[in-house]
């Protein structure tokens, strides 16, 4: 038992991590949310860095890595905001033509929601009837589909929404840690305040208690770890960008702070897989195995 | 990544599965919880039966990746816990053994190891909690002992102890952190007096002591005088890592065990009531994975860090949620004494307080972790 990140899966999350700072930036970030387009030449370049043919054998062209591999790309994207339908097209690498390189854009239905439906080239489920939404995220266009026949969700796409949201846990503790180390008031920084300081701990704890449960699934594959790994994000998500847009005050409730973004794909992640209603019941039908 | 234990761990879980099926049926009764002698003489025993079959020092010697074996093989076999050994063998002995002379790790360690003598801790005072380098029991000089005046709370298994590990204060002029020294302390010294204190759960599970010119040797100082703060946390960490281990498996079957009540009475087809218990599965589940984290960044970097804050936090909440859905499971019956899980209901209250309240652990992590400044 070494339940720990490897050199190499530091590594791979650095190169990562570089990739998105130098191509998804604050002012690349901004634009994207006041006009959301995807980034062809971006998604290309992912595809060439290998994040959609992560799982794919090195035979057919892929990169050869796993499950824990991929969790840790997706943390970094989620981390990032980084627009489009990740998960869907990462899903269809293999299957899909050109979804591996990252020149064909693939979402899918989920429920009774569509994420980026006028922009992908190819769609997986039944869009009739779609129509758009106002999306609460300005960075996640969306369609609504009435009447949508309930599915069971994928268990991999689930577990790569988890591991997005656990990327927005943590910039969420790093963003109010940041916050409360520099903002001054009453001659102090607010984090010296104890009710802060308090908010931002809760906001770790909560983020570090989703990784061990998130890194754990990746590792087992198991479905009740992932259900589990899937509450745990969620929570650590949403509760993480509200402490931190808490801890931001009024400049929290603006549209010029990146907080609300965090926040509102949060929300549009947790409504995934039929939401966590269903890993709740999942779990619990566990207990009486 | 790797979850999947080594062989080693596997062959050291075979050996150690069979010896538990062998020893547990021979194991006495155990004892009344209010009959401290008995509880004495059965922890002890215990330890012993331990001792004998190579298992004593699994909490100082092996590596993480065994004690978590070891604490999963005991929890799910049923085996008594560690009871009147704990300060000895998690705290007052590795302390010890990593600041002790030759001597002194040869006069107190070995008796802790097979079951002999009974360590109390006495740190906490009246006036110092989560404050508790303000501690203010004294002692003075008096050629080759020191004399020691003052009183001490919270100490479990005061009544039964065979020694306390003390913290008083030596040099009440220098900063609050550097005039305090570590002693062993007899608890059959003259002028120890034990008082035990009652619990809301109704029980004595611990105690004041009042230390009224009490002569303890100098030679039962570990570690030099006024450095006693950095004796006691080079392993007050020691045993956040694994310490409740164990307790995370025995929550796991709590649960299993509740859904069956759940089922049993009813209470199952209340939705909010069964997505709640689905809710605590995964956060035992995400525990347990953070434990076997914690360890193997501890086992990595050598120390156990501020982890085991981050895991004692979110684990003494969860424990209290277990027990309030317990209740919520029992219904009327949560108010009876005589059912199972009430008192375990009454107690979890404590665990947001004891060991570093959850304020402050709060304040370790925001700290340490998260750099952010000191100042109230």
């Amino acid at each position: 038992m070494r339940f720990r990140l490897t050199g190499e899966q530091r590594a791979l999350r650095a190169g990562m991590r570089e990739l998105l700072e130098r191509r998804f930036d604050a002012d690349a970030l901004r634009a994207a949310r006041d006009a959301p387009r995807l980034d062809r030449a971006l998604w290309r370049e992912l595809g060439e860095a290998g994040f959609f043919a992560l799982r794919l054998p090195e035979a057919d062209g892929g990169v050869g890595l796993g499950l824990p591999e991929a969790v840790l790309l997706f943390e970094e994207a989620g981390r990032a905001l980084l627009p489009g339908p990740l998960v869907a097209t990462h899903l269809a690498a293999g299957t899909v033509p050109g979804a591996a390189t990252g020149e064909t854009v693939v979402t899918a239905v989920d429920g009774a929601l569509v994420e980026w439906l006028d922009e992908a080239d190819v769609v997986r489920g039944a869009t009739a009837g779609a129509l758009p939404l106002r999306s609460v995220d300005p960075l996640t266009p969306l369609h609504r589909l009435r009447d949508a026949p309930p599915a069971p969700p994928d268990p991999l796409a689930v577990l790569l929404t988890a591991a997005e949201q656990l990327g927005t846990a943590t910039r969420a503790c790093e963003l109010a840690a940041q916050h409360a180390r520099t903002r001054e008031q009453f001659g102090q920084p607010v984090g010296a305040f104890q009710a802060v300081k308090h908010l931002c701990a809760d906001l770790l704890v909560r983020a570090e208690t989703a990784r061990a449960a998130v890194y754990a699934a990746a590792v087992t594959g198991d479905m009740a770890d992932i259900a589990a790994a899937r509450l745990l994000a969620d929570e650590a998500a949403v509760r993480g960008a509200r402490g931190c847009l808490q801890v931001h005050g009024g400049m929290g409730f603006t549209w010029e702070c990146e907080v609300h973004l965090h926040l509102k794909r949060a929300w549009t992640r947790a409504q995934r897989g039929g939401g966590g209603t269903q890993s709740e019941e999942r779990l619990a039908a566990d207990l009486l195995v | 990544m790797n979850l999947a234990y080594t062989p080693e761990e596997e062959e050291f879980r075979a050996r150690l599965r069979k010896w538990l099926g062998e020893a547990l049926p021979t194991l006495p009764p155990p004892p009344d919880p209010t009959d401290w002698p008995g509880r004495r003489a059965y922890d002890l025993g215990w330890q012993r039966m331990l001792h004998d079959a190579g298992y004593a020092d699994v909490h100082w010697d092996a590596p993480p990746g065994i004690r978590l074996v070891y604490l999963e093989e005991t929890e799910r076999a049923g085996a008594p816990y560690v009871g009147a050994n704990f300060v000895g063998l998690l705290h007052a002995g590795p302390t010890i053994a990593a600041e002790g002379t030759e001597e002194q790790r040869a006069r107190w360690l070995p008796p802790i190891l097979r079951g002999e003598e009974v360590w109390c801790q006495g740190f906490s005072e009246p006036g110092a909690g989560s404050d508790l380098a303000s501690l203010r029991t004294r002692a003075w000089r008096d050629g080759d002992h020191y004399v020691v005046s003052g009183s001490k709370i919270w100490t479990s298994h005061a009544e039964v102890a065979d020694w306390c590990e003390l913290l008083v204060r030596t040099d009440p002029d220098a900063p609050k952190h550097r005039g305090i020294t570590w002693l062993a302390l007899r608890m059959d010294a003259p002028g120890v007096t034990v008082r035990p204190l009652r619990t809301l759960a109704g029980s004595t599970e611990f105690a004041e002591v009042f230390l009224d010119e009490v002569r303890v040797p100098v030679a039962h100082r570990v570690g030099a005088e006024n450095d006693g703060w950095r004796v006691t946390m080079v392993t007050l960490s020691f045993e956040r890592g694994t310490a409740f281990a164990g307790e995370v498996v025995a929550c796991r079957r709590v649960l299993r065990e509740l859904a069956a009540e759940a089922r049993a009475n009813g209470r199952w087809d209340d939705p909010a009531l069964r997505r709640g218990l689905g809710r605590l599965n995964a956060e035992f589940r995400a525990l347990w994975r953070l434990i076997q984290w914690n360890v193997s960044e501890a086992d990595a970097g050598g120390v156990p860090g501020v982890g085991g804050s981050v895991f004692k936090l979110r684990y003494s909440h969860a424990r209290q949620d277990l027990y309030d859905t317990a209740a919520d499971v029992l219904g009327p019956d949560a108010l009876d004494l005589g059912r199972g899980w009430v008192l375990d209901r009454l107690s979890s209250l404590s665990y947001t307080i004891a060991a570093g309240t959850s304020q402050i652990q709060r304040n370790i992590v925001a700290e340490r972790i998260l750099g952010l400044p000191k100042g109230r």
